[in-house]
C-alpha cells in the first residue's frame, strides 16, 4: 500500500502567559509511520500532543485527514486504590460488547491473566494499567495512536513489553503511531522518524541520521554524550 | 400509624435514594464538602420564602440555583478548585440566613420538620426525583470518565462544562428536596454518608451506585421510624442511622 500523509502540522505556535512553549513546529505523519517526539523536561512534548488532540488552543494549523480516528493513551489515570471501578466497567465506556473487549485484552498481552475484568483499576501495576489504556484506545478502532510517555511509571521489564507491543500492533493493524519518549534506545529501535523538541524543532528525520552529538547538546545541555543503550530481546 | 406516616416513609426513602445517588458521584469527584456547604446556602432562600409567604422548598431551590451557578463558574474559570472561597461564601450565607430567618421558623429551617411535609411537597419530590434519575442516567458515564481522565473525556468529544453544570443543578435540586426533612445543617450528611458507607463494601461501580441508594433509603426510613417511635426530631436520627451504617460497613471491610 502506498504511503499517505494523514497529518500535516505547520507553524504550530503555543504560548502561555506570554512565554513561548512551542515555536513554529512543522512536520507530517504518514499512515503507517511511527514518529517519536523526544526532548528534555519542559520542552513542550505534552503540550504538543495536546495541541494535536485539539485540547489546547494554538496558532498555526494541525490538519488531520478526513476519516482519521485518533486513539489517545494518556500518561496515567486518576484512580485511587479503592476506587470502585473495574477494568470491565472502564472498558465498557468505550465498547459494550464483552467479546470484543476480551479479544482486545488478549491483543494487548493479557491472554493469561485471569479475572482481570473484575479487578479494580486501582490495584493494577503501572504496566498493566498502561496496557488497559492501550486496549481502551484500540476499542475505538483507531488508525493513529498517540502515546504520552508510554513508559512513565513502568519498570524496565514492563517498558520493553510496552514498546514491543506497539511494534506488534503496528504490524497487525496498519497503524500510525506518535509517541513521546526520552529514551534514545527506544527511539532508535522503534521509530521511523524522530522529532527532537526543545520549544522549537532541533532535529527531524530518521533517528540514526537526525540524532547526533550536536543535537543532543542542544536538547539536553553540554554534558550529555551520545550514548546508546544496548538492550536485548524486546 | 396513619396514612401520613406511610406517605412520609415513601417520600423519605425517595429523598434518601436520590441523595445517595448524587453523593456517590460527589465522593468520586472529591467534592464531598460542596454538598455540605450548599445546604447552608438554602437557609437565606428559606428565610426569604417564609417572609414573602411562598413554599420554603422553592426558596431553597432558588438560592441553591444561584450558588450552583457560582460554583460552576468558579470551576470553569480557575484551574484550582477554589475551596476556601466556597467555604467563605457559604458560611456567610449561613450567617445571613440565621439573622433574617423569622425566629419561630429558625429551628425547623436548621434541623428540618418532617411533619410539615404536605401532599404538594410530596408531588414535587416525586417529580424532581424522576428528573434527577433521568439526567444522572444520561451523564453518569461521562462524569466517571472525567474523574479518571479529563483528557480522555475531552478527546472522546464530551462537553464537560455542560455535563458538570447539569450535575451541579441536580445536586442543588436534591439538596432542596432534603432541606425540609433534615434542615440546612444536616442535609449534606444524607448526600455524603450513604456513599462513603457504600464505598467501603463495593467491588465495582454498579454495586457502589446501588449500595449508595440503598443506604440513603435505609437511613431515611429507619430514622423516620425511630423519630416517630421515640418522639425525637427525625433529622438528627436519619443522620445518626447513616453514621451507624457507615461503621457497620467499616467493620465488614476489616473482617
Amino acid at each position: 500500500m502506498a504511503e499517505k500523509t494523514i497529518l500535516t502540522v505547520s507553524d504550530l505556535i503555543f504560548e502561555a502567559q506570554g512565554k513561548s512553549i512551542l515555536d513554529k513546529i512543522s512536520f507530517t505523519l504518514s499512515d503507517d509511520e511511527t514518529l517519536a517526539v523526544i526532548g528534555p523536561n519542559g520542552a513542550g512534548k505534552t503540550v504538543l500532543v495536546k495541541c494535536l488532540l485539539g485540547l489546547l488552543p494554538y496558532k498555526g494549523s494541525v490538519i488531520w485527514n478526513k476519516n482519521v480516528k485518533v486513539g489517545y493513551v494518556p500518561q496515567k489515570l486518576y484512580v485511587e486504590k479503592n476506587m470502585p471501578l473495574t477494568v470491565a466497567e472502564f472498558l465498557a465506556f468505550k465498547e459494550k460488547k464483552l467479546a470484543k473487549v476480551e479479544e482486545t485484552l488478549v491483543k494487548v498481552g493479557f491472554g493469561g491473566r485471569k479475572n482481570l475484568l473484575k479487578d479494580k483499576l486501582g490495584v493494577l501495576s503501572g504496566g498493566e494499567l498502561q496496557r488497559v489504556l492501550i486496549a481502551y484506545a484500540l476499542l475505538g478502532e483507531p488508525n493513529v495512536l498517540i502515546f504520552d510517555e508510554p513508559t512513565s511509571g513502568v519498570d524496565v521489564v514492563g517498558e520493553g513489553t510496552i514498546y514491543s507491543l506497539l511494534h506488534k500492533l503496528r504490524a497487525e493493524k496498519h497503524l500510525a503511531i506518535i509517541f513521546i519518549s526520552h529514551e534514545l534506545h527506544v527511539v532508535n529501535q522503534y521509530a521511523d522518524t524522530v522529532f527532537c523538541l526543545n520549544k522549537e524543532k532541533v532535529c527531524y528525520g530518521v533517528p540514526h541520521h537526525a540524532i547526533n552529538e550536536d543535537v543532543l547538546t542542544k536538547l539536553y545541555g553540554e554534558k550529555v554524550s551520545f550514548y546508546e543503550h544496548k538492550h536485548h530481546d524486546y | 400509624m396513619t396514612t401520613n406516616f406511610y406517605f412520609l416513609l415513601v417520600i423519605g426513602a425517595l429523598v434518601g435514594v436520590v441523595s445517595g445517588l448524587l453523593g456517590s458521584l460527589m465522593i468520586l469527584k472529591r467534592m464531598s464538602l460542596v454538598g455540605d456547604a450548599l445546604s447552608h446556602v438554602a437557609l437565606p432562600g428559606i428565610a426569604v420564602a417564609l417572609m414573602v409567604g411562598i413554599n420554603p422548598m422553592f426558596g431553597a431551590f432558588v438560592a441553591l440555583l444561584v450558588a450552583v451557578l457560582g460554583i460552576w463558574y468558579l470551576e470553569k474559570t480557575s484551574d484550582i478548585y477554589p475551596e476556601a472561597l466556597v467555604g467563605l461564601f457559604f458560611t456567610t450565607s449561613l450567617a445571613i440566613g440565621i439573622l433574617i430567618t423569622p425566629e419561630p421558623e429558625l429551628f425547623e429551617a436548621l434541623f428540618g420538620s418532617i411533619e410539615k411535609i404536605s401532599t404538594l411537597d410530596g408531588v414535587v419530590i416525586v417529580l424532581s426525583s424522576l428528573v434527577i434519575f433521568t439526567v444522572i442516567r444520561l451523564i453518569w458515564q461521562k462524569l466517571i470518565l472525567d474523574v479518571v481522565s479529563p483528557d480522555l473525556a475531552r478527546v472522546g468529544g464530551i462537553k464537560m462544562t455542560r455535563v458538570n453544570l447539569l450535575f451541579l443543578l441536580m445536586v442543588g435540586l436534591a439538596v432542596a428536596l432534603g432541606v425540609k426533612f433534615l434542615g440546612t445543617l444536616l442535609t449534606g450528611a444524607l448526600v455524603i454518608i450513604p456513599a462513603i458507607a457504600a464505598r467501603n463494601i463495593s467491588q465495582n461501580l454498579s454495586a457502589y451506585r446501588v449500595w449508595s441508594m440503598v443506604f440513603g433509603a435505609l437511613s431515611a426510613v429507619v430514622g423516620i421510624v425511630l423519630g416517630f417511635w421515640l418522639t425525637l426530631p427525625v433529622g438528627p436520627l436519619v443522620v445518626l442511622v447513616g453514621v451507624g451504617l457507615f461503621f457497620l460497613t467499616l467493620l465488614y471491610r476489616k473482617l
